[in-house]
This record gives structure tokens, C-alpha cells and sequence, in this order.
């Protein structure tokens, strides 16, 4: 199908992109790899006014260390993080994760950024980048501010980002040394997760000595297991012990029922995807 | 001497036509532009049933670029109503059926209104001007209910929902016995209900058309596999002469049946392009072709098998409802009873009776789709007899060959009346077992089942045949087919020596080009590149029936084969007299004439410039070597073949895993092994595609859920296992060439081998079915003994882009 008509800019530094955007109003968009945009304005699911490409802003591309965190800029394509070293050094768990998104071709396409802010909550990388505790660095007429990703996702489709902002980049805490895992369930290879696990763990003594646990899709914003991550803490990394612990996974979740799922179901997958997502992830 | 060449036939040749179409540098009907060409976009229902009060398109005529807009009122006349080519009965019931809706839609995607304007985003644009009030009438979705008494009706004026009533019987055809004294003598009866969900054909190119009405014959290009066909039924329909008519089928990327069409546009791009008296196109999206291309399937199958505790068969019965949607389209009724013949399959039942209903609800028509009959029967059957195995603790590979017709029990007459030529169920198998390793993974099924491994393994069996080569003209005449089944073709020999090959077949993807060269050059002894094929256009190609039902090679090639004989013919009287000798003393090898017994010889070639010369022929000979033939086959062929699967079962997820797929396919001679493999690899994609992944699904208002491939779920390459094919080779009698077809076989043979490894790998948890497709979650509710039906429609918005709505607010 064909677009509504629109109107383009392609500013080239982030001051021009929020000025455009504020300058637009309410029916901009912001365009990057437009792998979920594009489709959705060929089937004029939306007609923004004003399309915003930041695909030519140079500061918003690659990553950066910067000591205890990895800056990732907002239009690192998935193709360029899975194969950082920084990150498959200290965010192992962003790399599987991105492994597992659509097909080569979106993810030279598809952008970072993009899909964080995009929030769909079955878009595989909002539940890696809420277990490794990252912050959103977002800009805005009145300057950057930071949030965190637990603020950051707000309901299906809907992010903590005004009008006039930007997502320009995430700051990933590393997690060197940590083993990780994305266990991703879906019916065949290109569709949507129905349910997805990113676990990250640290084996200090044997010893499980801290635990992350993300789910995709288990709520209309990706959620934390907090109650498998405690459980998980100081027990030996033992089949029994992450059973054990991801028979909590679906606490406090409340999934969605599509034509793939109902919600007994979805909970069902979250604890048997949870203990082997662990389990891959201690290398047990 | 005479020079030994290596034949064609047979040959692994690459396709000849693979370069364009590979690459899209070529004439698909989109690529394709005349001057002052305009555009078409079509308004849609967005719901399924409802009447029209009012429909206002004066702001869509002010915008920008709109040339005119019509409604379904504005053609009522013009557009006719769509052809349905197969009365199945005398008192089949059909209501009209126009192009547009001009009082009443009746599925959603029913088209209500046309734009015509100088661009196609213009055309898209002013669509969302129109402005149409319907006035909702109940939907009719659930076929059972359907056909019970005081149901909601889709056309109220026919007073029922049920179309035709169409009924087989072996005792009243006296080809077999009773089936209810089968049924009533039975020690062992296995009851069962499957359905066969409804599929879409997703083609991988759009539908596209392109009219221009500025010459003196209107030339009609479109994506179609039946240019021949459409040229007749655009000419009926609408009243345009049928010699002022060529249509056009250019390169056209794939059908599978979906091409097998007249469809609503085609005949209003002619009605408005001839109207206007300018050139029009329209080219659909993917979410327009999936929502209102014709789909597939959609059968409810009541089954009852009738056996002695030995394992033989004594009856079966069948009875079928069958999901016309909203109208009839040009083949719709006649695809369930195409699978009338094929129930029985290739076992010996003695008494058999089959029964469909047609049923209308308000959803998109179906219609043929790969296979088209024959895959719902086999499904059917192959389950049933894994069944049997089952409920006699058999194994289900030597419970079907007690019960199969041995190889030395050829030509065999059917329950049904078939006479199937030839076939070596044995042979086929052996082979299958042997590359599958049949024995050692039954005994790692054993030993995982008693450890209780999490993953368990199943193994299904499908020992298939089908009906294809579709058909002898009598045979379709006394089915009530509105047409024969012949097809034509001719051989042109050029003065250089160059051939020229018309078929009335229409590829769409088979590689006729490539295989048809391979059979003129081999019969000519001409090289191969020598040969050039001309299909699809009725100008350059003047008769055809063209292509489906697995018929272009075993009819379309064999019109060919034909046309080349008489060619010969023609050359062996010149060639005698430009050698002064009897024709009787001519043989015919490698392309040339030669004196028997000697090594005077003149070659085809020559003989052909001299025909061009025209200088010395013998009186009364015309100086043209062309023929022309048309074929019209005595019997259908019935390929067979024995397909076995091994799924790996997560019964923690429910996750189908195919571990392994052997096929042992019986197509009679190969003309060339890679298409023939090409063919098999994407026939079974799309059967394990309906076992697996693939419905089409409406929720309660009628609309169609699956819309975009984000929700009809097709498998790619990684979500396939590897191929391990291969093939006995039993030549088919009913033809010369011993061809038997292969564009259906791998469909009709998979979906049961990968439904019956399912079932097996889970049959001990008490399971004995799962609906198709079998998802994850209908696996693993049925592993923890809930309904095999669970799933279906979510009542919240989920994550993905299918789930968008317009209200979500997508980025």
C-alpha cells in the first residue's frame, strides 16, 4: 500500500532534530531504520504530518565507553551491536537478545533506538536493556534528561518521551564477566516473540551471586522477575535451584491473549522459558 | 553411422527462464506501462455482512488527480455478474455475484467503490473520501451452524445457506457395496471430525492488471494463470466480443490455484478502462491480496471407517460440509468434489459413500488451492488410517500395505469407479523406510518414551496418491464442468532452422519453457537453445486451457509431443522427395533423415529451409512444416508416493521440532530432476506449512484476523527441515511420454505425514488429535488433556505489528 502523503526532513545534528519536532506538533514522527514505521504507514495504520529522519545525525551512531557503561547511540543499527566486542564484552545479553531479532536485512536496517522507542512489548530488546538496568539519555528544547528504563516504558506502544524529545542514546551498565541468555519462544522464525526471557547472571564461589531476569511480552511493558532474581541469589546454580526460582516467573505479570496464547498459556512459557533461560545463561 | 546424442529428457538442465524471473528484470504485469496509463484503487467493506443505504463519493471525485469514481450501482450492468464455471449440481443454488457490491457486502474486502486517477497514490488517497453507511446484518461464520435449521442467512433471497448437496455412492454406482452394511458389520469403526482450516494461497506475486482498451482489440494483461479461460469469461461476463479481447499473461510469480481466477478486478479494470476509453492498472498489496484474493480449503469432515479386527478395511463414509464464502467463484464448488475420488486413496475398501454440502457464510470465496480437493481427502484418509493402526496396535506402515493394491494388481478399478494405470506402493515404501531409517527411530521413540524424556519423538506416515493431469473432457463433462480439459499446442519450424513451440499451457513459475525445449529436442533432435516456447498470450497462443491440476506437462506437453509428430510427418514426404526415395525407406533419429541402410541423410533443418524455398516440393504439398494438435487424454495419471516424518515434541512448550522428511515420490518419467525436486521441496513447504503454521482466522464480527504476514504465518527457509528426496520411477500408461505430474504431490502428501508425527509423538498422554494447524499452545492444551482446538482469537491488543491498531499509537 502507499503512505499518506508527508512531509520530510533529515536534520543533521540532535539540536535540529528536537527544534523540527517541537516545530511539528503532534503529528510528527521520528524516522530511523523505519522497519516498524514504514510498515505501519503503508497500511496508514498512521499519517504523521511531518516524518523526522535522524538517520543522518553522526552523533547519535555507535558505542561508546564510557567507564562503568557502555553508551549505545540511538541509531546503532542491531547488525553493528551484534557484532561490537565492547558489547558482547560487558552487555553479553544485549547481543543474544539482538541475535535473535527478524532477519539480516532488518537488522541492518533497524536501529537500536528505534525499537526501544517504538515499546513494543514484543520487541525482543526492551526486556535486555530493563534487566541490565539501563538509562535512557533523552533530548528534549529544555535540554537531556535521564530515565531509567523502569520509568522509561509506560504502556503498549507509549514511552516517558514528550513531544519535543528525543531518545539519543542508552547507557547500559556493564556486566562484564556475567553469563546471559535470550530465550525467545515464537512459531516460526521472522514472527514476534509470545514470550521471551532475558536473564543475565553472575557465578561468584559456585554461587549464584546476582541474577537479572527480563520478560518480553508478559505485560503491555516488558517486566522485571524480581521474584525469580531473589530466589536466585546465594542458591548453587543447580537445575533444582532455578526451577525452584522460576516457578515465580509469572508473578505480577499480566500477559495478553492472542490467537498464539491465552494467558494460562503465556504464563506457563514464562517459567519454563525463565529456568531455561537461566539455565543457558550459568552455563549448567 | 547414425551419431548417438544424449537425450534432453532427463537431463538435471537449469531453467532456462530462471535469470529473469530471479532477478525481476522482466515483464511482470506491474513492470509494465502504457501511455497515458491510469490507476485503480479499490474501496473495501470493513465488514462482513451488511446492507448499503448510501454511498457518497463527491468529495473522492474532487480530489486531487480523480479522473471518476464508480460504485457498484454506477456498473450494475456492465460488470455483469462473476462466472462460476462448475454446477456441481442441477439445483446448485448461487446468487449473483458482481464485481462490486451494489446493495449488500457479504465479506469483508468486498469491493464497493473504484477510483480511477492519473496516480496510484492518488487513487489511494481519495479512497478515504468516500463515504459509505451499511447497516449490519448478522454475520454467518461457523459452518455447522450454517446448515442448522433457523440460522442466519447471507442470501436471504435463496432461502439456505446450503448451495448444492453433492453425493457418491458405491452401491447406487455399482462400484462397490453398501457402506451402511459396512458400517453395521463392522468389529472395529473409527469415528472422527477433522477440519481442514481455511488457508490462503499467498502467491508470491501480487494480482495485477492492466487494460488497454486504445487499439482495436482490448489487450488485457494480468497475473493470471488462465489466459485463455479469462479472455472466454471476460467476454461472457461483460458482453465484450470475445475476438475483440487478447489477454496477456506475462511472467506471472506463482498461483498455486490463487491465479485460477476471474477475478472482481480484472473485470472492472476492463469495464471502467473501456468506459473511459483509457488505459487502466491496478496492482494490489499483500494485505488486499490476503484479505480478498480467493482462499483455500475450509472443509468439515465427518469421517467413519469401517473395519474387521485383521486391519482390513471395509467401508468408509464420508460427510463433508464445505466453506464456499460469500459467493461462488469459478471453480468453487467443484474442490470438494474433486476430493470425492480421493478419499479411498490407494486402498481397497469395497464400499464407499461420500457426501458434501456447500456451504455459503459471509467470508471471502474460496476456491482451488494446490491441490485442491485431493489434500483435504488425504489428509483425511492418512489420518484415519494412523487411527486404525492405533486403535488395532499396528504399525500403521503394515497395517496401509495389507490394506493398499499391490503392484501386480495394475490397471485397478476403484470404489469410485477410477481406473488407477499403474503404481508400486511396495517399491516407493521399501525405498522411504530405508532412507528414513523407519526401524532404528522407532526403537529411539521406545526407548525416549520409557525415560520419559521431555522431548518426545512421533513418526507419521503418508502413503498418498492423487488424481492430477486434470482431465479427460469426458470425465469433466459428466462432473459438470463447464469446459473440457484438452489442451493445444503447435511446432513451428523457422527457415534457419529454429523452432518455435506455442503451448496452450500458461506457466506461472513450472519451467514449461525449459522442460517443453527438452521434449522438442530430443523428438526434432534440434539443440536444446534452438528452441524457443511462447506462452500466455491468446494472440500468440490461440487456444489453451492452461495451467493447474498438476496438467501442463502430462496434457499441455503431450499436445506438443503431438504437434512435433505431425511436423515430422510433413518433413518425412519432402525429405523423401528431395532424396528420391520412399518415405518408407526414411528413418528418423537425431534430427535427420536417413536412407535405411545407408548413410545418404538430409536433416530437419534443411528439409525446412526448402519448405521456406518452396522450390521444388511434391504436388500437393504445402509449403509449411507447422502442425498444430490438440490433446484430450483418455484417463487421469496418478502419481503416488510414500512420505515419512519424524517431529521432535517439546511437551514442556508444545513445540513441533521436524527432525527428519524423507519423501519417495512416483511422478513417472522425469523430464528434468530439478524441477521436479523444486517442485517437491516447494509442495512440501506448503503442506507442512498447513499442518504447522498457516489459518486463516475471522473473530466474531467476520473480519479476517490474519491479514498481514505478520499474523498468516508462512515458513522460510529456517523454519524447514532439510529435504531428503526421492523418487521410484513407474511410467504412467495413460500418456505416450509416461508423465504423471508433480506440481500438487508434495502438498497433498506432507500435511498428514507431519500431522500423524505429531499425534504419535504425544499419543501416549491420551491425545489422538490436534486441530491444524498444530500451534504450540493446541499441542501442549492437548498434552495436558484440554481441547485439540485451543486457541484462537485474543480479545486485548498484543504485541507485534499485526496487533497495531489505529488507536495504539505506533512510532
Amino acid at each position: 500500500m502507499i503512505p499518506a502523503a508527508f512531509d520530510y526532513t533529515a536534520p543533521s545534528t540532535v539540536d535540529d532534530a528536537v527544534r523540527a519536532l517541537a516545530d511539528a506538533g503532534e503529528e510528527a514522527k521520528v524516522i530511523a531504520g523505519g522497519q516498524s514505521l514504514i510498515p505501519v504507514l503503508r497500511m496508514r495504520l498512521a499519517a504523521p504530518s511531518t516524518l523526522i529522519d535522524i538517520g543522518r545525525i553522526p552523533e547519535l551512531r555507535g558505542i561508546r565507553d564510557e567507564g562503568d557503561a557502555l553508551v549505545i547511540g540511538a541509531t546503532t543499527t542491531h547488525y553493528e551491536i551484534q557484532r561490537d566486542p565492547l558489547v558482547r564484552s560487558h552487555a553479553l545479553l544485549l547481543k543474544a537478545a539482538t541475535d535473535t531479532v527478524a532477519d539480516p536485512q532488518v537488522r541492518h536496517r533497524g536501529t537500536f533506538g528505534g525499537a526501544i522507542a517504538h515499546a513494543d512489548p514484543a520487541g525482543d530488546l526492551l526486556a535486555p536493556v530493563l534487566a541490565l538496568d539501563a538509562e535512557l539519555v533523552l533530548h528534549g528544547l529544555e535540554g537531556r534528561r535521564t530515565v531509567a528504563a523502569a520509568d522509561f516504558f509506560v504502556d503498549y506502544f507509549t514511552t516517558a518521551l514528550r513531544q519535543d524529545e528525543l531518545l539519543v542514546a542508552v547507557r547500559v551498565p556493564k556486566h562484564t564477566g556475567w553469563g546471559a541468555h535470550y530465550e525467545k519462544f515464537n512459531r516460526v522464525a521472522q514472527a514476534w516473540s509470545i514470550v521471551a526471557v532475558a536473564a543475565a547472571v553472575r557465578i561468584a564461589d559456585g554461587v549464584i551471586a546476582e541474577a537479572r531476569v527480563g520478560l518480553t511480552n508478559m505485560s503491555a511493558v516488558p517486566v522485571r522477575a524480581t521474584a525469580v532474581e531473589a530466589a536466585l541469589v546465594g542458591q548453587p546454580a543447580t537445575p533444582e535451584a532455578i526451577k525452584a526460582a522460576a516457578a515465580h516467573a509469572a508473578d505480577g505479570t499480566s500477559p495478553t491473549a492472542d490467537g498464539n496464547a491465552d494467558t494460562a498459556y503465556r504464563e506457563h512459557l514464562a517459567r519454563v522459558l525463565t529456568s531455561r533461560a537461566i539455565t543457558a545463561a550459568t552455563g549448567v | 553411422m547414425t551419431a548417438t546424442v544424449e537425450p534432453e529428457v532427463g537431463k538435471a538442465r537449469l531453467r532456462k527462464e530462471d535469470a529473469r524471473l530471479i532477478t525481476g528484470r522482466t515483464r511482470w504485469t506491474d513492470n509494465l506501462t502504457v501511455p497515458g496509463l491510469l490507476h485503480l484503487a479499490f474501496l473495501r467493506s470493513p465488514v462482513a455482512h451488511a446492507r448499503i443505504t448510501a454511498i457518497d463519493v463527491e468529495a473522492a471525485r474532487r480530489k486531487p488527480g480523480v479522473i471518476a469514481v464508480f460504485t457498484g450501482r454506477d456498473l450494475a450492468e456492465a460488470q455483469g455478474s462473476l462466472p462460476c464455471a462448475w454446477p456441481v449440481t442441477a439445483d446448485q443454488k448461487a446468487p449473483p455475484a458482481p464485481s462490486l457490491a451494489v446493495d449488500q457486502v457479504n465479506f469483508a474486502g468486498e469491493a464497493v467503490a473504484v477510483v480511477v486517477a492519473r496516480g496510484k497514490a492518488q487513487a489511494h488517497d481519495a479512497l478515504e473520501a468516500i463515504d459509505v453507511d451499511y447497516e449490519d446484518l448478522p454475520v454467518v461464520l461457523d459452518l455447522a451452524a450454517a446448515v442448522a435449521d433457523g440460522a442466519d442467512l447471507v442470501h436471504p433471497d435463496l432461502g439456505t445457506n446450503k448451495s448444492a448437496h453433492w453425493v457418491f455412492d458405491s452401491a447406487e454406482a455399482g462400484t462397490g457395496s453398501d457402506v451402511e452394511q459396512a458400517i453395521a458389520e463392522a468389529e472395529v469403526l473409527v469415528e472422527r471430525t477433522y477440519r481442514q482450516q481455511r488457508l490462503i494461497p499467498a502467491f508470491m506475486e501480487p494480482r495485477s492488471v492492466l487494460v488497454d482498451p486504445t487499439g482495436e482489440q482490448t489487450t488485457v494483461w494480468s497475473a493470471t494463470q488462465i489466459p485463455h479461460i479469462l479472455r472466454l469469461m471476460l467476454a461472457l461476463t461483460t458482453g465484450t466480443p470475445e475476438h475483440k479481447l487478447r489477454v496477456i499473461a506475462p511472467d506471472v510469480g506463482g498461483g498455486f490455484g490463487g491465479k485460477l481466477q476471474v477475478t472482481p478486478e480484472e473485470v472492472v479494470a476492463l469495464v471502467v478502462a473501456t468506459r473511459l476509453g483509457k488505459p487502466v492498472k491496478w496492482t494490489e498489496s499483500r494485505s488486499e491480496s490476503l484479505l480478498s484474493a480467493h482462499h483455500g480449503r475450509d472443509q468439515l469432515q465427518k469421517l467413519t471407517l469401517a473395519a474387521r479386527r485383521d486391519g482390513t478395511v471395509t467401508g468408509l463414509k464420508v460427510e463433508l460440509l464445505a466453506d464456499m464464502g460469500a459467493y461462488l467463484r469459478l471453480v468453487t464448488p467443484g474442490v470438494p468434489i474433486l476430493g470425492a475420488f480421493m478419499f479411498n486413496a490407494i486402498y481397497k475398501f469395497p464400499a464407499y459413500r461420500f457426501e458434501c454440502t456447500n456451504v455459503f457464510t459471509t467470508k471471502t470465496p474460496t476456491d482451488a488451492y494446490r491441490g485442491a480437493g485431493r489434500p483435504e481427502a488425504t489428509c483425511a484418509i492418512e489420518r484415519l488410517m494412523d487411527e486404525l493402526a492405533a486403535e488395532l496396535g499396528r504399525d500403521p506402515i503394515e497395517l496401509r500395505e495389507q490394506n493398499w493394491i499391490k503392484h501386480d494388481e495394475f490397471p485397478f478399478t476403484t470404489v469410485c469407479g477410477l481406473e488407477y494405470d499403474t503404481g508400486n506402493y511396495e517399491a516407493a515404501t521399501a525405498k522411504a523406510k530405508e532412507m528414513f531409517g523407519y526401524d532404528q527411530l522407532r526403537a529411539e521413540q521406545r526407548e525416549r518414551r520409557e525415560r520419559g524424556d521431555t522431548v518426545q519423538l512421533g513418526i507419521g506416515t503418508s502413503t498418498f496418491t492423487e488424481m492430477c493431469g486434470l482431465a479427460p473432457s469426458r470425465v469433466l463433462g459428466s462432473l459438470s464442468y463447464g469446459a473440457g480439459g484438452w489442451e493445444h499446442a503447435a511446432v513451428r519450424m523457422l527457415p534457419s532452422g529454429k523452432v518455435e513451440v506455442v503451448t496452450g499451457s500458461s506457466a506461472h513459475g513450472q519451467g514449461h519453457e525449459t522442460a517443453w525445449s527438452q521434449i522438442v529436442a530430443d523428438q526434432l533432435g534440434v539443440p536444446f537453445e534452438d528452441i524457443e516456447v511462447l506462452h500466455g498470450d491468446t494472440q500468440s497462443s490461440p487456444r489453451g486451457l492452461d495451467t493447474y491440476g498438476s496438467r501442463s506437462l502430462t496434457v499441455g506437453a503431450m499436445a506438443v509431443l503431438k504437434a512435433g509428430e505431425k511436423v515430422i510427418r510433413k518433413a518425412r514426404r519432402i525429405a523423401a522427395h528431395m532424396m528420391e526415395c520412399a518415405e518408407d525407406d526414411l528413418e528418423f533419429t537425431a534430427g535427420k533423415f536417413t536412407v535405411k541402410g545407408t548413410e545418404r541423410a538430409t536433416a530437419i533443418t534443411d528439409v525446412a529451409l526448402a519448405v521456406f524455398a518452396a522450390h521444388d516440393l511434391p504436388d500437393g504439398v504445402e509449403p509449411s512444416l507447422d502442425s498444430e494438435a490438440t490433446f484430450d487424454p483418455d484417463n487421469f495419471s496418478f502419481p503416488h508416493g510414500t512420505h515419512l516424518c519424524a517431529v521432535d515434541v517439546d511437551t514442556e512448550t508444545g513445540f513441533v521440532k521436524i527432525r527428519k522428511y524423507v519423501c519417495v515420490d512416483d511422478v513417472g518419467v522425469v523430464v528434468n530432476p530439478i524441477i521436479v525436486e523444486g517442485q517437491v521441496h516447494g509442495g512440501l513447504a506448503q503442506g507442512l506449512a498447513q499442518a504447522l503454521y498457516e489459518e486463516a482466522v475471522h473473530d466474531e464480527s467476520g473480519t479476517l484476523t490474519t491479514g498481514t504476514l505478520a499474523d498468516y504465518l508462512i515458513p522460510s527457509a529456517v523454519d524447514l527441515p532439510h529435504f531428503d528426496t526421492d523418487r521410484t520411477e513407474t511410467p504412467a500408461t495413460s500418456n505416450q511420454l509416461g508423465v504423471k505430474g508433480v506440481g500438487e504431490a508434495g502438498t497433498i502428501a506432507s500435511t498428514p505425514a507431519v500431522v500423524n508425527a505429531v499425534v504419535d509423538a504425544v499419543r501416549h498422554f491420551g491425545v489422538n488429535d490436534i486441530q491444524m494447524p498444530c500451534t504450540p499452545m493446541r499441542v501442549w492444551t492437548a498434552i495436558n488433556g484440554g481441547p485439540t482446538d485451543a486457541g484462537g482469537l485474543g480479545t486485548e491488543a498484543g504485541g507485534g505489528l499485526g496487533s497495531i491498531d489505529t488507536s495504539g499509537g505506533a512510532a
